[in-house]
């Protein structure tokens, strides 16, 4: 028999703000998390786009820094956002064994592997810090959190880049339905905003070079979009199986209704361009909630503000919701956030829960005309969703071809 | 110019206290690192890596496991110094 899995707590710490509901709010504000970076490294490579979307609060003055220091900034936010959503949650009581973590990165620990091979190059390998290794493995962030909540009954690491942590709520989902844990924290976190990926993104020309204007630079569906802005930071929902929800007095947001992931294979870095395998994972996710497409009412796009990927993701939308697509109230909340790589799923899926419990699609800023290839129901503004049962989708998509969708519904 | 045993008492406090949030005053000559201060040995070896660093020596990784107490890595350290 199919369970009732449910949202119980949310965390973040993100471009917008350092905990979700500052960024909720700065979110509904129509405000933008993007700013020239202030960094000499800017200047001392002559990097191409010198502005990015950091996070508001900077994770080592939140942790004490014996565990800060312990800790890749990857996993710094991780542990942040799952503390926040645990004690969001009430902090749950329950065995160890019967409590999961699925957290996931897009990349893990660049910061410190790269200052280590700095430290290599320039004092030799003895100065190479004993936890360099386990501060970059890509499932430091899983583990930092399993730690902290002596959290015993898994503790996994989706990596399938920019869909990862939408993998990961998949994976939670999936986890808790088979029986294998009561609880699980899940979300994912990135630290990537380097001059490496700056340089990199810059040379496959995915990233806004809208330098004179940061804050309407990441700007989805709108005709002169030019890239996507780098994020990062994290997020974490605390997902439960509704008896055990309910058995404990939980407060709770929505339901994780369902999910699924598919693949392209067709391209390492571009979407198929017809939406096949994205429009798949939209049907499977919505097959595993009971529900059809007719039911959804909101969406959370994954709308990178890249001039290919909006539009195939638009195609997709189309092959699941025919016309009706362009009445259905979208978000494309990376407008104001940035593109968070691995922990972007996560944001935005405690976003789509936020939406259907206070009623609100978030909004879309920056466009200020759109893409007719994009006939989308978008604004600037929030827009009320109304007092019915509410449905939603949250999109992501990553490099190598990867599709998640999780569907959330109100309660 | 060689450090004095108190110099390099208090610079080990001081690296202690950064990797581990243990209070300065609370590492002192007569403790274990392991039994006392609770030091697993990747925060040993990321304080040995930071004293040879701190006070221009070389700690051999074969020397690590005898240094027991405080009293044996100042010890060693003033020693070690050219």
């Amino acid at each position: 028999m199919t369970k009732k899995i449910v949202i119980t707590g949310i965390g973040a710490t993100s471009p917008l703000g350092g905990t979700a509901r500052e960024s909720w709010e700065a979110l509904l504000a129509g405000e933008s998390g993007a700013r020239s970076l202030e960094h000499e490294w800017v200047h001392e490579h002559e990097l191409p786009v010198t502005f990015a979307a950091e996070a508001r609060v900077r994770p080592e003055t939140v942790l004490e820094r014996p565990v800060a220091k312990r800790l890749d900034p990857s996993s710094q936010f991780a542990l942040i956002a799952a503390k926040e959503a645990f004690a969001d949650a009430g902090s749950p009581e329950l065995p160890s064994e019967r409590l999961g973590v699925d957290f996931s990165t897009g990349i893990g620990g660049l910061w410190t592997l790269l200052d280590a091979w700095d430290t290599l190059r320039e004092k030799g390998p003895r100065r190479v810090m004993p936890m360099t290794v386990p501060m970059l493995m890509p499932n430091a962030p899983s583990a930092a959190v399993s730690m902290h909540f002596e959290a015993r009954a898994y503790a996994r690491t989706v990596a399938s880049a920019c869909a990862s942590s939408t993998e990961a709520l998949v994976n939670a989902y999936e986890h808790l339905q088979a029986g294998l844990a009561d609880v699980v924290i899940a979300g994912g976190s990135e630290s990537a905003i380097h001059p490496i990926t700056l340089a990199a993104f810059s040379s496959m020309q995915a990233l806004s070079r809208r330098n004179d204007d940061p804050a309407t630079a990441s700007r989805p569906y709108d005709v002169s979009r030019d890239g996507f802005v780098m994020g990062e930071g994290a997020a974490a929902l605390v997902l439960e199986t509704e008896e055990h929800a309910l058995a404990r007095g939980a407060r709770i947001y929505a339901e994780l209704a369902g999910g699924a992931v598919t693949a392209d294979s067709y391209h390492i870095t571009a979407p198929e361009p017809e939406g096949l395998g994205a429009s798949r994972a939209l049907h499977m996710a919505l097959e595993a909630a009971g529900a059809t497409p007719d039911e959804v009412t909101h969406i959370n796009a994954h709308a990178t503000s890249t001039p290919v990927g909006d539009v195939a993701e638009v195609r997709a939308l189309h092959r699941v919701f025919g016309d009706r697509v362009r009445e259905i109230p979208v978000s494309a909340t990376k407008a104001a956030h940035g593109h968070l790589l691995g922990g972007t799923g996560a944001l935005e899926a405690v976003f789509t829960a936020l939406a259907l419990q206070e009623r609100t699609a978030p909004p879309t800023i920056n466009v200020t005309e759109q893409d007719p290839d994009a006939p989308l129901r978008i604004s600037g503004q929030p827009m009320a969703l109304g007092d019915d049962p509410q449905l939603a989708v949250s999109n992501s998509f990553g490099f190598g071809g990867h599709n998640a969708v999780v569907a959330i519904r109100s309660v | 110019m060689a450090f004095t045993k108190d110099e390099v008492l208090a610079g080990l406090a001081d690296l202690v206290n950064d990797e581990t949030g243990i209070a300065t005053e609370n590492v002192q000559l007569e403790k274990s690192f392991t039994d006392d201060l609770d030091i697993d040995s990747i925060s040993m070896m990321t304080i040995v890596v930071n004293a040879e660093e701190k006070f221009d020596v070389k700690i051999p990784d074969d020397e690590v496991k005898n240094l027991k107490t405080v009293q044996d890595a100042v010890d060693y350290i003033t020693g070690a110094q050219a």
